[in-house]
């Protein structure tokens, strides 16, 4: 394929994936902001007031980045896992595949979707958050890249999530026992700084806390860890499991016989 | 001489479990050919073609599509190749318009390009009034004709049909030969056809490879293999009920009914001998037809044989579908 096929192929596949997911908006573009309007209710509003500052903000606008950033993780993987594991169930991967896409086409175009989904919600839920605060961005630029990186990290993730799912059941064991605690305590809802030293030390080994406390420090200039160290490991491991995605895409890995 | 549609060499495909579906095959379709590729089910047809269109791993052996070695550039090999798979292989729940898009979108052509091809496949095919309703709502011919469309949005040069009248209506299915027939004689699309219908084959095809355990165990003309069928067997219905079953020499002549009868010709006999010596004994004939398709009759007696021998068994499991 010439530069403008595959630029169109790509397209085609981005479409697609956007397309799937705005066709189901009352499962893929609403939960996520009634949710999450729940936690600024109970915890931002209600709860948030007798805790207190934290890190020197109000409770409010200490979470409200953490939040997005939650939206935006767990959205992006549920969208490639679902929608590539959908596509091999119903077959409708040998589409793709009997066509001369190349696989790293194939690739981009799901992770493309999944981020268009996640960052997606997470703008959603940004929106529903100015409903209970006033935000200001400290730094635009780091705050956009590091949403953009995280969306596309675990878009790749999960696209592999999918490639070694044989049922269903497969696609949601790692977003419900190992994304969400993950999240929970990386550090969304309180600064680990709180924690006792050890804590703060195995805290330091999830690697969501790097995500959210460098989304928190582009809105409110504020971080537990060092922002260029997280930037580098994020880029990392973009690329490692980029390269394992496509590897296995390459050898059929779940899709050829 | 042109290079053919599709060079298959030394093709082997030994499955993870050990199973070894196909044991070396080589085969050639040559330009503008429609070609059948027969065997009963696990014969390996679906493993040949899954290699041919990278949905199967080969194990060893050579592909080569219009001379351009699937090894080495499979992207250019796929651009004239066109795929009818067996088992409905869309999302259902898209449009029926998008499914064909995307599909030309995936090789690279232009919405300009696709749309105008869309429209004539799907008018051509009785979907165009579908196209904004989903798939899944599509009856079960629409879905075929539906893969049908998509497989032809990139003007392949080679097509590759997977049993695509399974569960189609009579009616349907011959419509559905009729526009095979046209794209493969006005357009010269080479087809490849596996089928369970062996009229249709015989109908359609000018070539054809028969597949068992593994191994192409025939590779013919249709015309060729049918000229080497030694025996066929007709069903005659008679105006009365028969008593006795009428003596006919060098003709085998069973009872099924009341008024019918099974009669096995031989090659080189006469049926204007039957006719007569049946009107001797008072029976009168009302119609007569072959209990089987002839091609079935001849592939039922290879694959169920040991080989080519086996050509000049009787055939008597004729009901038997491939």
């Amino acid at each position: 394929m010439n530069a403008t096929q595959t630029l169109i192929a790509l397209w085609t596949l981005v479409l697609k994936e956007i397309k799937r997911f705005t066709r189901i908006w009352p499962q893929t573009l609403l939960p996520p902001s009634i949710t999450m309007a729940m936690y600024f209710i109970i915890f931002g509003n209600l709860i948030g007031s007798r805790i207190g500052d934290m890190d020197g903000f109000s409770y409010m606008d200490f979470i409200v980045p953490g939040l997005i950033m939650m939206s935006v993780i767990t959205n992006s993987y549920s969208n490639v896992a679902s929608s590539f594991f959908s596509n091999k169930f119903q077959r409708s991967i040998e589409e793709m595949m009997v066509s001369p896409m190349p696989n790293w086409v194939i690739l981009a175009g799901f992770i493309l979707g999944g981020m268009a989904r996640g960052l997606g919600v997470g703008l959603i839920v940004t929106v529903v958050s100015l409903f209970f605060t006033r935000l200001t961005m400290e730094h635009p630029l780091l705050t956009v890249l590091v949403v953009v990186l995280t969306s596309a990290l675990f878009s790749i993730g999960g696209f592999i999530n999918a490639l070694l799912a044989n049922k269903f059941d497969d696609i949601s064991i790692v977003p419900t026992f190992i994304l969400t605690p993950l999240t929970y305590l990386g550090g969304v809802f309180y600064s680990i700084s709180m924690l006792p030293d050890f804590w703060q030390g195995v805290s330091m080994l999830n690697p969501i806390l790097y995500m959210v406390n460098v989304f928190r420090y582009g809105f409110l200039g504020v971080s537990d860890i060092p922002v260029g160290w997280a930037l580098v490991a994020i880029f990392a491991f973009i690329i490692v499991l980029f390269s394992i995605a496509l590897a296995m895409l390459e050898r059929g890995k779940g899709i050829r016989s | 001489m042109a290079e053919p549609a599709l060079s298959i060499r030394g093709l082997t495909k030994v499955y993870g479990n050990g199973f070894q579906a196909l044991k070396g095959i080589d085969l050639d379709v040559q330009q503008g050919d429609f070609f059948a590729l027969l065997g009963p089910n696990g014969a390996g047809k679906s493993t040949t073609l899954g290699v041919v269109c990278s949905l199967v791993q080969k194990t060893a052996g050579k592909v080569s599509i219009f001379g351009i070695d699937v090894d080495k550039d499979f992207a250019k090999a796929k651009y004239q190749l066109g795929v009818v798979p067996q088992e409905f292989n869309f999302n259902q729940f898209e449009k029926v318009l998008d499914i064909v898009l995307a599909q030309a979108g995936y090789y690279g052509m232009t919405s300009r390009e696709a749309l105008p091809r869309a429209k004539q496949l799907l008018t051509d095919l009785g979907l165009w009034e579908k196209r904004n309703g989903s798939a899944r709502m599509l009856s079960g011919g629409m879905k075929r004709r539906l893969m049908i469309a998509r497989a032809l949005m990139h003007r392949p040069k080679l097509l590759i049909l997977d049993e695509p009248t399974a569960g189609v209506d009579i009616e349907l299915r011959r419509s559905m030969w009729e526009y095979m027939r046209r794209i493969n004689q006005d357009e010269g699309t080479t087809i490849i056809l596996t089928t369970h219908y062996l009229e249709e084959a015989e109908s359609l095809c000018r070539n054809v490879a028969i597949i068992n355990n593994g191994d192409i165990v025939r590779n013919t003309s249709v015309r060729g293999l049918l000229a080497e069928l030694n025996t066929e067997t007709f069903l005659i219905d008679t105006s009365e009920a028969i008593t006795d079953i009428p003596k006919i020499d060098g003709f085998e002549i069973k009872q099924l009914e009341s008024t019918q009868l099974s009669l096995v010709v031989h090659r080189g006999q006469r049926l204007n001998d039957v006719f007569k010596a049946l009107s001797e004994q008072g029976i009168q004939v009302v119609s007569m037809r072959n209990r089987a398709n002839r091609l079935e009759e001849m592939f039922v007696s290879m694959v169920e044989g040991s080989g080519l021998g086996a050509i000049d068994q009787r055939v008597e499991k004729t009901e038997e579908r491939v």
